[in-house]
């Protein structure tokens, strides 16, 4: 995973609460690979009319916007379906930082799995980064180091927990880190069977496993 | 004396296999499920060459694509969704887990099928890579959605890294009246904290009300914890929670249940336990309840109107609710009553079990729907039972299609979509823009209020149309 330290980059703004996953990345699209790249997916009912038209005047279409790597948005961002989907969509059009007041708990997970900072802050520093970057894609400037994020005059500051700022910071990846602890886990596991050896799912007796 | 621990902080404590520096916590998975989703994961540990850790304790069931007209996977019309089905058949296989595929009699939405199974137990950490997996805390385990990658994480090595989440505790006091479901707690509550009040919280439901609760209410309960954006929802098991458990199929059998229910009858929150938040609701406050906007806190009590924005002091809130009834098509001030509906569904993980189909089937006998619906159990043996019940006979004669169980029209996967500017009233657990397809429109609601809705053709108090029928079916969700 590409490491974060510095973005100094361009920013668009979506002024909306409740951005969540269903809209990040409609269902339908989720039947595809990942090697067609899940960025043409990024908000498609949104920005497109029924018939698929883009709408000319939505933020992702305004020029630049296909170099916009940050963007700022309401509260409850990311909230609803686990679908790692609405991340790989937001990753694969390019973005690499999220700034909103809340993330869904899921979301924010999974953005951080995938090298995207989900940048919290008050609700009163989205309106104003909200408002200083106006309807068309404008320099952002964001420092997870500092945890701070700067548009035009307005400076604020972000949050976001030290672990995941550790893991963005140097582009780590759990299951290296988890394996490290290999023989920690399996002593764990002959302790925990027999402590709780009802938990040992025990295949009924009448029934086979349907090979699907 | 030992400090008094929350239900919570005893289950965690029991998984935790390492604490890192920086405080989180390696845990332990005793049950991981994984659907159709789960092919992103697998082409992960196919990149890494590793094997599935543990795969007698990953369960492969199919229900996000599943189609609900046939049991045929060549009945399946689009090639994308039958290979979806078929990626998790076969990913499944190649790692020697258990799969609860397509045409296996047990089939179901897997939140329906691992406690009807007995896979699901109290005191467990269980996850899925599925939102509404806070299901299975019905039974006093901690059990929540996950992403791909972590997905991919618990396959390669049966345990997961998480930071504690706080705890709240949501009270609910007194009996609930006749005809208030769980559906309608969880839409009262979400609506007075926020979809994203309980961010950060692991979730406990306590109180009289939700001791009486049924097990398939309390896991109507614990399901849309996330749509008030808990990690989980969780329940402390009793005897209820014993009872349904015995002789499921998975369960430990005699000598070994005993011990197991001596271990679960110690997960409770003990007396003093300190929780980071309390919210105490009286059931006398909880009416039939329909959300009207696109976030499921934008639900009301059903004698209400929808909100005028112009009348609304928060600017935030205001330019929501103007979003929200032009999605919705509806005008500020008008009355949930007189909102006209074009189709209903019965189904998903949230409301499709029997005692759903009860309830649902309780209000439709005799009568006919005004608009097209269709009912899709929550799994195959529900289905099976609803048929012994007479339940699809009800259905079918009302007008509704009676379909095979799967996720269906609650996120559209399968292809059971509503169309663009269509209204539904659906048991389900989203009203997001586009949820159940492009430009659909979601009421959500109890299984009984959708039912009353099919009748009238438009919002519907089911206290209105159900007087004088058996209270016991219409009491439906609690004991």
């Amino acid at each position: 995973m590409q490491p974060i330290t510095v973005l100094d980059t361009l920013g668009v703004a979506l002024a909306a609460a409740n951005v969540d996953t269903d809209q990040l990345i409609p269902a339908r699209f989720m039947k595809e690979p990942r090697s067609v790249g899940y960025g043409q997916f990024l908000l498609y009912d949104v920005r497109h009319n029924e018939q698929g038209t883009p709408d000319a005047e939505f933020i992702l279409h305004r020029p630049n916007a296909a170099d916009a790597e940050v963007m700022v948005s309401r509260r409850n961002f990311g909230a609803g379906s686990s679908r790692e989907a609405a991340v790989y969509a937001l990753v694969d059009y390019g973005f690499r930082c999220v700034v909103a007041p809340s993330f869904g708990d899921i979301f924010a997970s999974n953005a951080v799995n995938n090298g995207l900072l989900p940048a919290v802050v008050e609700e009163d520093d989205a309106e104003r980064l909200l408002a200083a970057l106006g309807d068309t894609p404008a320099a952002i400037y964001v420092d997870l180091e500092k945890q701070l994020i700067r548009v035009a005059a307005v400076e604020v500051s972000f949050s976001i927990s030290t672990v995941w700022r550790t893991k963005l910071l140097n582009g780590w990846d759990d299951i290296d880190m988890t394996r490290q602890h290999a023989n920690t886990i399996t002593d764990f596991a002959a302790n925990y069977a027999r402590q709780f050896p009802w938990t040992a799912p025990r295949l009924p007796e009448t029934e086979i496993i349907s090979k699907g | 004396m030992s400090t008094p621990t929350t239900l919570f902080d005893k289950v965690w404590r029991a998984h935790e296999v390492h604490r890192s520096e920086s405080g989180q916590s390696l845990l332990w998975i005793d049950r991981h499920f994984v659907h159709e989703g789960s092919f992103h994961a697998f082409n992960k540990l196919a990149e890494r060459q590793l094997p599935v850790a543990r795969s007698d304790l990953t369960f492969g069931i199919a229900d996000h694509y599943v189609p609900t007209l046939t049991r045929d996977l060549v009945g399946v019309a689009d090639p994308k969704v039958r290979s979806m089905i078929e990626q998790l058949s076969r990913n499944t296989q190649q790692h020697g887990v258990a799969l609860f595929g397509l045409d296996d009699p047990r089939q179901g939405i897997v939140h329906v099928l691992g406690p009807e199974q007995g896979l699901t137990q109290p005191g467990m950490v269980m996850v899925c890579g599925d939102s509404h997996t806070a299901t299975h805390g019905a039974f006093g385990s901690i059990a929540f959605g996950i992403g791909a990658s972590e997905v991919a994480h618990v396959l390669a090595t049966q345990t997961l890294w998480q930071s504690k989440p706080k705890v709240m505790r949501i009270t609910v006091e007194g009996q609930l009246a006749e005809g208030i479901t769980a559906k309608d707690i969880a839409l009262t509550w979400i609506a007075r904290l926020g979809a994203d009040g309980a961010r950060g919280y692991a979730i406990e439901y306590a109180g009289e009300a939700i001791r009486s609760l049924s097990m398939e209410a309390r896991l109507t309960l614990c399901n849309l914890s996330i749509e008030g954006g808990g990690r989980c929802g969780m329940i402390a098991p009793d005897q209820t929670t014993f009872d349904y458990l015995r002789d499921r199929p998975w369960i430990p059998q005699g000598e070994a249940f005993k011990q197991a229910c001596a271990y679960w009858a110690t997960l409770y929150s003990d007396p003093g336990a300190r929780f980071d938040l309390e919210v105490t609701l009286h059931a006398d406050e909880i009416a039939p309840t329909v959300t009207w906007g696109v976030s499921p806190e934008e639900a009301l009590p059903i004698d209400r109107a929808v909100p005028d924005p112009e009348q609304l002091s928060d600017p935030a809130k205001a330019r929501q609710a103007r979003e929200s009834l032009a999605y919705m098509g509806l005008t500020a001030g008008q009355k949930l009553t007189d909102i006209n509906i074009d189709r209903v569904f019965i189904g998903s993980c949230t409301n499709a079990r029997i005692e759903d189909l009860r309830a649902a089937a309780a209000v439709l006998v005799g009568q006919k729907s005004r608009v097209p619906g269709m009912v899709s159990p929550g799994s195959t043996l529900v289905k099976t039972q609803a048929e012994a019940e007479g339940l699809d006979r009800i259905f079918i004669d009302a007008g509704l299609e009676w379909r095979h169980s799967g996720c269906s029209m609650c996120v559209g996967m399968n292809g059971d979509l509503v169309a663009s500017g269509e209204r539904c009233a659906s048991t389900t657990n989203r009203n997001f823009k586009g949820r159940q397809g492009p430009g659909a429109r979601t009421h959500l609601m109890s299984p009984a209020m959708v039912a009353a809705a099919a009748v009238s053709g438009r919002l519907t108090d089911v206290r209105t149309l159900t007087a004088g029928v058996d209270s016991s079916v219409q009491a439906s969700g609690t004991r």
